[in-house]
């Protein structure tokens, strides 16, 4: 089947956008000043100074300059906990596209059918054909995302709102609903399973309800995760079917470049959108950020919206709370959601470790599990892909490390995408006949 | 192959790592991350060496299966070799983390210790090895086939896991004993490590001889376990205190 436009939308809100979002990790080091907090989107936010409140403040409360040794102590004590807290669901995400890729074939199956946007075939005479038909899918592929961004950038910045949000329901609604019914029946044709329609459809029906609610609206925050790392996965188990096998490598080369293009160039699609987002102290997107932080009350600038959207999704309060404590430094002692509360920033003392939370685009879990998945699907070697599965947590591991250096808006995808690729071609021709030969005569090396 | 036969060489070869982790490591992320960059630090070198085999392979007649095989030793001292250059290149970036930490953290003192380090830095390494020496072996026994149906040996399985136990395990006691080493500067340390290591590779060459190869490598396998206890800080006053179950101030317990 072709896959429909608001597939295509979602995956571009979710990859163009959200590709390059940084983890939001306290300074590693001893960087006095806070870090600025990280909207969804990357967040090209000047590096504030540590004594003056930073410009772009996500909040109306004031920030207070903050210098402290046990700031530094705590940074770096959290820092390592914030990289456990981004391994952990992109673990659990390229688990869960593995499992599936090795075991439900559906997912494998080429039957000639290919997404719109790479309509070049790779079923040619020659490599030199293939190589060019591959390149320009990805360069289609690539403009669709870039067009997409600059479009929703655009929206933004004209303050379309509802616009964007029904795009979003939309395209989680068929997230939710839609692949996961595929995913389920293929599942059940796996192991043949017999199953009825009234059943399978009052399971999709309550997955797909509560998966709404939790994202979009309020819900318990591992559940909100689950559907998330879910939604995620389905995504790339998409993407590894409907790939033609070397546009897939080269798209996955290309939008790591157009990611460090679009975070760190100043005139970045991404960039612009988190300045925006930032002039108007607003957060950008729910729903298309991972966030592992606790739930707390949100201090939000206008006391009145925040009692109006006192039931907005957890993400986007999590996220503006976290942000924003993350922001100062300041953690908020974890509390329930309950509507209407508003708190706001306090002093240092409230410091709180549990509250420190990292945000990750939704588009890194997809790629980098596409990657695993790839490196899973062809070939079927499981060192391959545990070796691109160690390469990307520690390109994860690095670009952790220099946004705490550079405490600037950083992509997520170019370090572990670059690290996978290349310990994916050298594992697959190398690493692999060299460990085939050694298991045959049982030499251990 | 039977399920057993795939969760019995599974459990073989990767319970005590499996458990090593839960234990010890995985409630700590900094240890968890050291043990990933471990795991990498192996994967990199194995990389390096597999690269410099492939090109003598392709450089060499592949027709002559003597030559190949003299080739594929070659690739394993010179990938023992390459492995135990990492480590110690390893060793020399976690010390410069850990002056790093130590500076940052208000106590004055880092919050994990170099003996830590080497403990998780020796099973990162080992870890890594078990898993690529025995994955696809375990995922080919769930598949169909029979063992040694053209006169090979029946246990290739169980040896298998064996090995990659012993393998796993000797990783974690040649951190530690390494690490400690070079904290010491005793560099007779360092060249014993990796003449063992050298020797335990050497023994795997005599298979599927197993009598030659698995008793001895566990036997090995012992023997650093006992001097990675002693040169820990372990002393045989402190495993009476263990047995005893007495407390004492001096008894440490990672």
């Amino acid at each position: 089947m072709n896959t429909s436009d608001s597939e295509e939308d979602s995956y571009n809100e979710r990859t163009a956008l959200v590709a390059s979002e940084i983890p939001f990790v306290p300074s590693y080091q001893d960087q006095a000043q806070p870090t600025d907090m990280e909207p969804k989107r990357r967040h090209p936010v000047a590096p504030e100074q540590p004594v003056e409140p930073p410009i772009l403040d996500r909040s109306a409360v004031e920030r207070e300059p903050v210098i402290q040794d046990d700031e530094e102590e705590l940074t770096l004590k959290y820092g390592a906990k914030h990289v456990i807290m981004l391994f952990v669901p992109v673990t659990l995400c390229m688990v869960v596209v593995v499992a599936t890729i090795k075991s439900v074939s559906f997912y494998t199956e080429k039957n000639g059918q290919q997404l719109i946007y790479t309509p070049f075939t790779e079923d040619t005479d020659t490599v030199g054909e293939r190589l060019l038909n591959s390149v320009l899918n990805t360069i289609i592929m690539i403009s669709v995302i870039v067009f997409m961004t600059i479009f929703l950038v655009v929206l933004y910045k004209y303050r379309c709102y509802k616009f964007i949000h029904g795009w979003l329901i939309l395209s989680s609604l068929m997230l939710l609903f839609w692949f996961s019914f595929m995913y389920l029946g293929e599942v059940f044709k796996t192991y043949n399973v017999a199953m009825d329609y009234p059943t399978v459809a009052m399971i999709i029906w309550n997955f797909g309800a509560v998966g709404m609610i939790c994202i979009h609206w309020k819900g318990p925050l591992q559940l909100q995760q689950a559907y998330l790392i879910v939604i995620s996965a389905l995504m790339a188990l998409v993407f590894i079917k409907y790939l033609p096998e070397w546009s897939a490598w080269v798209i996955l080369g290309a939008i790591s470049i157009y990611d460090l293009v679009a975070v760190l160039s100043p005139k970045g699609p991404l960039r612009m959108l988190v300045e925006t987002a930032q002039e108007r102290n607003e957060p950008i997107f729910p729903a298309l950020i991972y966030s592992s932080a606790m739930i707390w009350m949100v201090g939000m600038a206008n006391p009145a919206r925040n009692a109006d959207r006192a039931s907005q999704d957890t993400d986007e309060e999590g996220y503006q709370g976290e942000s924003d404590a993350l922001a100062r430094d300041r953690a908020e002692p974890e509390t329930q959601v309950s509507p209407g509360m508003n708190r706001s920033y306090s002093t240092e003392e409230e410091l709180d470790e549990e509250d420190r939370g990292v945000k990750l685009g939704l588009g890194d879990f997809i790629f980098y599990s596409v990657l695993v998945g790839k490196a899973a699907a062809t070939g079927g070697d499981w060192n391959t892909t545990l070796a691109c599965f160690v390469a990307i947590l520690i390109g994860l591991c690095l670009t952790l490390l220099l946004l705490a250096i550079f405490k600037k808006a950083l992509p997520a995808l170019p370090i572990s995408i670059t690290f996978g690729l290349v310990f994916y071609f050298s594992t697959d021709n190398l690493v692999r006949p060299f460990m085939d030969n050694l298991a045959a005569h049982q030499f251990y090396i | 192959m039977t399920a057993a036969v795939f969760f019995g060489c599974a459990f073989i070869a990767f319970g005590p790592a499996f458990s090593l982790f839960i234990f010890t490591i995985a409630k700590d992320p900094l240890r968890v991350i050291i043990l990933i960059a471990g795991a990498f630090f192996w994967l990199v070198s194995l990389l390096l060496s597999s690269l410099v085999w492939f090109i003598a392979m392709k450089a060499t007649n592949a027709q002559d299966l003597n030559l190949q095989k003299g080739l594929l030793i070659f690739g394993c001292m010179f990938s023992v070799i390459l492995q135990e250059v990492f480590r110690f290149g390893y060793y020399r970036l976690l010390r410069k983390a850990n002056e790093g930490l130590a500076a940052i953290s208000e106590e004055e003192s880092s919050p994990i210790s170099v003996r830590e380090m080497a403990y998780v830095a020796g099973l990162g390494f080992g870890i890594m090895s078990g898993a690529f020496s025995m994955i696809n072996t375990l995922s080919d026994s769930l598949g169909p086939g029979t063992v040694g149906m053209f006169g090979d040996s029946q246990y290739y399985f169980i040896t298998s896991a064996l090995m990659t136990l012993a393998l796993t395990l000797l990783h974690t006691f040649w951190g530690v004993v390494f690490f400690d080493g070079c904290e010491r500067k005793r560099w007779w340390v360092i060249v014993a490590v990796l003449c063992l290591h050298l020797v335990v590779s050497g023994l795997s060459l005599l298979n599927p001889l197993y009598v030659g190869s698995v008793p001895p490598v566990y036997v090995i396998m012992l023997l650093m376990a006992v001097w990675a206890f002693f040169s820990s800080g372990g002393s045989l006053h402190n495993l009476s205190l263990l047995w005893t179950c007495r407390k004492s101030n001096a008894e440490t317990s990672s």
